[in-house]
Parts: C-alpha cells; structure tokens; sequence
C-alpha cells in the first residue's frame, strides 16, 4: 500500500469507527436534545470516513469502492486509534456487557476532538490536494465536536459528585490510549515524508494545552500515564474492534453481491 | 447535590435564515443554561441550513399580551385607513410615489 | 414520523391538566366555538375548552412519544446498516423522527404541560403510542419498508393536521411535513435499488412487505363506525379527515407504488372497483390491533423498558447539566455583588 492510501485509511478508519460507535446513542441519549446533537456528531464523522474512502478507492483504481472498504476489510486492516473503538463504558473484557456511559463518550470525543482541531487545520496544507479540501470541511466540524465535548466535560466536572466522579473516571480510564497519538508509525512517517501527512509529535504541546485548560476549569485532574502504548494505528487492536466490525459489516458480508 | 428543579428550563429560539432577514420564532426546546441552549437550537432547528444566527431566549422571560385584551390593543388601528399608502388617489401621469 | 388518527384513550390514573379557568362559561364557549366554525386557529393563551385542551394534551403527547419510540425499531438497524450511504440516511432519519418528538412535546407544553410530565405517563405505561412500533424490525429491508409504508401512512394523516385548530400543533406539523417528506422517498428508493439486486434481497423486501402492510392499514385506527372520538375531533379542527377516508386514501396511492417496485401487497381481495373508484381490500385483523394497542404485541414490553432505560441513565447527565449551571450563576452573582 502506498504511503498516501494507508494515513488515508488510518484517518477515514478513525472518522468511522468512531462514527459507529457516537451512533449507538441514537435513541438512547440522556435527553432528546442531546440525543439530536450526538447524531449530528455520528453524521459529521461518517461523512468524512466517506470522502476519504472514497479517495482511497480513486487512488487504488479498479473496482475499489469507500464500501468494499469499510465493509470488506478485517479487523488487522483497520488503522484507527485503538481509544476510539473501545465500548462506552470503562475497562471491560471484550465479551463482558456493560450500560452505556455518557462520561465515556463525552471524554473519549473531548480527546479525540482536540487533537483532529489541530489535525485537521494542519492538513489544510498537505501535498495532496485532495485530502487538503477534506481537512478545510473537517476542520470546521470538528470544532463544533470539540465545543460540545469540552462544554459537557466542563459540566461534568463541575456539576454533581457523581458527574465529577464519573469525568475522572472515564479520564483514567481513556488517558493511556492518547499516548498512541504521539507514538511513531511506518504509516504516518511516510506520509509526512511525501508531504501529505502532518507529523503529530508538532501538535503535541497545543493538545496538551488545550486539555490543561479545560481539566482546569472543569477540576479534573489529568492522569499520569505510561504503560503499554496502543498500537490500533499499526492495526493491532483492543478485542473490542473485532466486535464492533462484525456487527457492522455482518449484512453486507452476507450479501457480497447485493445492491444497496 | 440536591436538585430542587428536575426538568432543564424550556428556551425559545429565533433563527435568522438567512443575512438581511429578521430572527423568526421558530420553536423551544430545554436546555441547563443559555450557552447550552445555543448550541442545542443549533443541532434541532437549523440541521437543514435553515439558519446563519441564532437568538434564544428563557420562555418565562417573555411577557405576552392577554388575549382578552385584543379589542382594546387591536381593533382600534382597524379605522386607521389613512395611514396606509392606498388611501390617497395620485394621478397617474405622476408615476409611481 | 408517525401517528394513528384515533386517539386512544391513555390508561386511567394519570393527572389531568389542571383547569386553568372555569369550565362553564358560555359567554367564552360561544366565542370559541365561532372561533372554530370560522375555521379560526386557537392559540395558548386564549381561552378552550377544558376537554378541548385534554384532548389535545393527549394527541400531541400520544404523538410525541410515537416519535421517540419509533426511534428504536429503525435505530436497530443503523450499527448494521449495509452501506456508509444508508448508514448516514438511516441516522438522519431516525435523528429526524427525535426531531419530531421534541417539536410535538414542545407543542403540548404550551397547554400546561411539562415534557416531564408527559415522559411519566409514557414511562409508567399509561400514555399510549403508535402500535406500530411495537412490532420488529427482522431485516434491512423492514428499514425501507417502514420509510415507504409506515412513513407513508404517517404522512397522510399529517398533512391534514398542518391545518388543524390548535396554532401551535398546526405549526409543528408543518415543520415535521417539510422534513418529513424525505422519509417516504429514502425508504421507497432503498427498496427500488434492492429489487434491483440478488434474489435473496428481492425476497427480503417481499417478506417485509408481507409483515408490514396490515399493520399499515390498522395504523389509521378502527373504522369511523367504531370511532366515536374522530366525531369531537372533527368537530374540534384537531382531525380533520376520518380513519376510512385516509385508509382508502393510502391504499389507492400505494397500489401503484408496489407495482413499480414490483412486489405484491398480501391482500387476496385487493382489487380495483370501478363503480367506487377505489381498491377493495380485505378485513383488517382488529382483535390482533387491539392485543398490541393493550400491551399485548411482540415489542411493547421491550420498547417500553428502553425508553425508560434511556432516561434513568440520563438523570445524572441531566442533573450535572442544571447543577453546573446553577453554579455559575451563583459564581456571577457574587462576581457582580
């Protein structure tokens, strides 16, 4: 695969995993409002995953299409962040059942979002214009994601004992994964190399500033981190993706020839 | 904590649909507190570019005129006739005024 | 978008709405009644009936948890949906039905009646809502089915509604009409192009259609024969067609539709009467209608536990929200103090 295609996939794979997982809420949200918002938040990553399938197929060529490659990959192809496929709730075995947890989610989205701000408005200068112009329409989502995620988090914190002491939790639970933000991969330093990509070790203090600033104000408290460092990007995953595809892709795959 | 008011407040919200037009009540919907119910009126009401700005306002905020009130409030402008424009005859080689 | 045109009485032991002025007083009456007979609207702050702000009460309410139940037999399919497209489609839409339910509540709160309020009569089993949603979604193709069919059904009761007397109930309508409208033709489409696939997935959207279509037809609520809240409905502007009359209406519509689909309807005696100018059909199973109206069909207990499941799992979302800002209110009081 070439050095364009896999930091593509590794993008559209993280916009749709996360996706799929912001849409297990819809009909289940803490209230309708915010119900409506997340769904707008799920529409917003699903349509970036889409673009960048999209171009990944016209740059494989053949009968390469964004579906054959959401939906006909395995779970070893997918290049997302490992955080962004764990379930809604705290550190469970793949298997175990848990509720949804709002905190999970509002944090998971709140860490995710703040580096894509940065992300994203980096890439607006990558070499290939294409991916360019995503990242300009990207760039403008996701500020709202980040918005929404920092205003809840902020409210967590802030709000209630058990608010506050969910935020921490869902932190200390999440913190580690971000470590695989600033971790090396063959995939980004290739693309960087061909300037398409953006080395995200540069992004690094602003991330750290802009989650500071919004820990402060909402008291958390940021967790020390080290340990195992994720490597979801390289495709090596949690056993919560494996789940997560085989729901996702079960009909499709039944139906190989099938017209939707 | 204790929560004496369970239920988020309701807000009313305007949209401006599009720069150069009016803010037009276009719904309500609850929200903890102003900034919130910014944003919420954002995700509800404007999903289809119905807008370009946005003004929420707390519905107890608003004072309304009483419905029994409507003959003393309204019907007096009824007779009025002169303060429209089609009340005066212009002859017509004077063109449009 | 949903609703059934017969407003069905919700369990007893709710709390009625308190009475906000008398209920005797012809001289208002008299007034509202012209207001009415003029095709007139009425609006929150105006004087009604008590029965006519019950009733409405009860249909708006009905209506909007129609909405948030109706989320969940289609959201069962967005974590499977097929292709990115529909996957976006079918979120939108189910979006779009939360959308609704927050317009109708909204609508019904300007009658005195708190959202909270409402949600306990749902929780609690007593408030009814669309029988329809108490049936499953199997497959994917239940998901275009229930756009074309359901939507469908749903669509000619509305559009009558955008005219009916309560201002504020007749504004929700035309807001939901507008949106609603991509609904019907998203389900209809995704059938189209499955039938223009494999042999397994014609089948799919013939088995679903099978399911669907008599639960449709019942959806428009008993005959008028056996509708006597569609006559002070009528009377009122809050209805504005009868049940028969939008039934008869969906079926000469929908006949032509599944012909360029290329299914057939599950009716034996479906056919063209030239003296009436409409379809015939068959006997609708009412007995099987009433069974799920009651509590009784495949989904009530499971649609019912999850709604109810979503907001106990909310409260401290919720509460967190109002907490937070209540503090920051208090933060700028003392700041200006």
């Amino acid at each position: 695969m070439s050095a364009a295609t896999d930091y593509l996939l590794h993008l559209a794979d993280n916009a749709l995993v996360l996706g799929q997982r912001n849409a297990e809420w819809c009909g289940h949200g803490p209230i309708l409002e915010e119900d409506i918002a997340l769904a707008n938040v799920s529409l917003d990553l699903i349509g970036q995953a889409r673009l960048l399938y999209q171009l990944v197929a016209t740059l494989k060529g053949g009968d390469c299409t964004e579906d054959k490659l959401a939906y006909f990959r395995d779970t070893h192809e997918f290049r997302n962040y490992t955080l962004l496929e764990l379930p809604h709730r705290g550190p469970l075995s793949g298997y175990a059942q848990g509720d949804l947890d709002y905190s999970t989610t509002i944090v998971r989205n709140f860490l995710y979002s703040a580096l894509m701000a940065l992300l994203w408005e980096a890439l607006e200068k990558s070499a290939n214009a294409d991916l360019a112009a995503i990242a300009a329409k990207s760039q403008k989502e996701v500020r709202y994601h980040l918005r929404h995620a920092r205003d809840w988090l902020v409210r967590f914190g802030d709000g209630t004992d058990e608010s506050h002491a969910r935020a921490q939790a869902s932190l200390d639970h999440l913190f580690a994964y971000t470590q695989e933000f600033w971790a090396h991969s063959p995939a980004e330093a290739a693309a960087i190399e061909a300037g398409i990509g953006v080395d995200v070790r540069t992004l690094q203090a602003d991330w750290d500033a802009i989650v500071d600033a919004a820990l402060a104000e909402a008291t958390l408290v940021r967790p020390a981190v080290g340990g195992y460092v994720t490597l979801g990007k390289q495709g090596i995953h949690s056993e919560h993706l494996g789940f997560l595809l085989a729901e996702m892709q079960s009909l499709a795959r039944a139906h190989p020839n099938g017209a939707w | 904590m204790s929560t004496a008011l369970k239920e988020w407040p309701l807000w009313e919200v305007f949209v401006r649909s599009k720069q150069g037009l009016e803010h037009k009540h276009c719904g309500s919907l609850h929200a903890a507190d102003a900034a919130q119910a910014l944003d919420m009126a954002r995700d509800v009401y404007t999903r289809r570019q119905e807008g370009v700005s946005i003004w929420v306002v707390e519905s107890k905020a608003i004072t309304a005129s009483n419905p029994d009130d409507k003959g003393e409030l309204f019907d007096p402008a009824a007779d009025k006739i002169y303060r429209h424009p089609t009340f005066y005859e212009i002859p017509e080689e004077v063109g449009h005024m | 978008m949903y609703t059934q045109s017969f407003n069905v009485p919700d369990a007893p032991g709710g709390k009625t709405v308190p009475l906000t002025q008398p209920i005797e007083d012809p001289a208002r009456q008299a007034a509202f009644d012209a207001r009415i007979d003029a095709d007139g609207r009425i609006e929150p702050q105006d004087w009604m009936p008590d029965a006519y702000r019950r009733t409405l009460v009860r249909q708006i309410s009905q209506h909007a948890h129609s909405e948030i139940v109706g989320m969940l037999p289609e959201g069962n399919w967005i974590s499977r949906a097929p292709s990115l497209k529909r996957k976006a489609i079918l979120i939108a839409k189910v979006q779009d039905e939360g959308g609704h339910g927050l317009y109708l509540y909204s609508a019904a709160e300007t009658l005195g009646t708190s959202r909270d309020q409402m949600l306990e009569g749902l929780h609690s089993g007593r408030a009814k809502y669309s029988s329809i949603f108490n049936y499953p979604t199997l497959t994917w193709a239940d998901v275009g089915v229930i756009g074309w069919l359901v939507d469908g059904a749903a669509i000619m009761n509305q559009v009558p509604l955008c005219r009916c007397s309560y201002g504020p109930y007749a504004r929700a309508m035309v807001r939901v009409c507008k949106e609603e409208s991509f609904h019907q033709r998203q389900g209809y489409e995704a059938l189209l192009v499955m039938m223009g696939g494999t042999e397994e997935q014609k089948a799919m959207v013939q088995d679903a259609v099978n399911r669907w279509w008599w639960k449709c037809l019942a959806m428009f609520g008993p005959p008028d024969a056996d509708s006597p809240n569609s006559v002070q409905g009528m009377r009122w502007g809050i209805k504005r067609v009868s049940n028969d009359e939008l039934r008869q209406k969906f079926v000469d519509a929908t006949v032509p539709q599944a012909k360029v689909l290329g299914v057939t309807l599950p009716d034996p005696d479906l056919k063209w009467n030239e003296a009436r100018q409409h379809y015939d059909y068959g006997q609708i199973d009412w007995a099987e209608f009433w069974e799920t109206v009651n509590g009784n069909g495949p989904c009530n207990k499971e649609r019912l536990a999850t709604r109810v499941k979503a907001h106990n799992d909310g409260q401290w979302v919720r509460d967190a929200a109002l907490a937070h800002a209540r503090k920051q209110q208090e933060r700028r009081m003392k700041e200006a103090a």
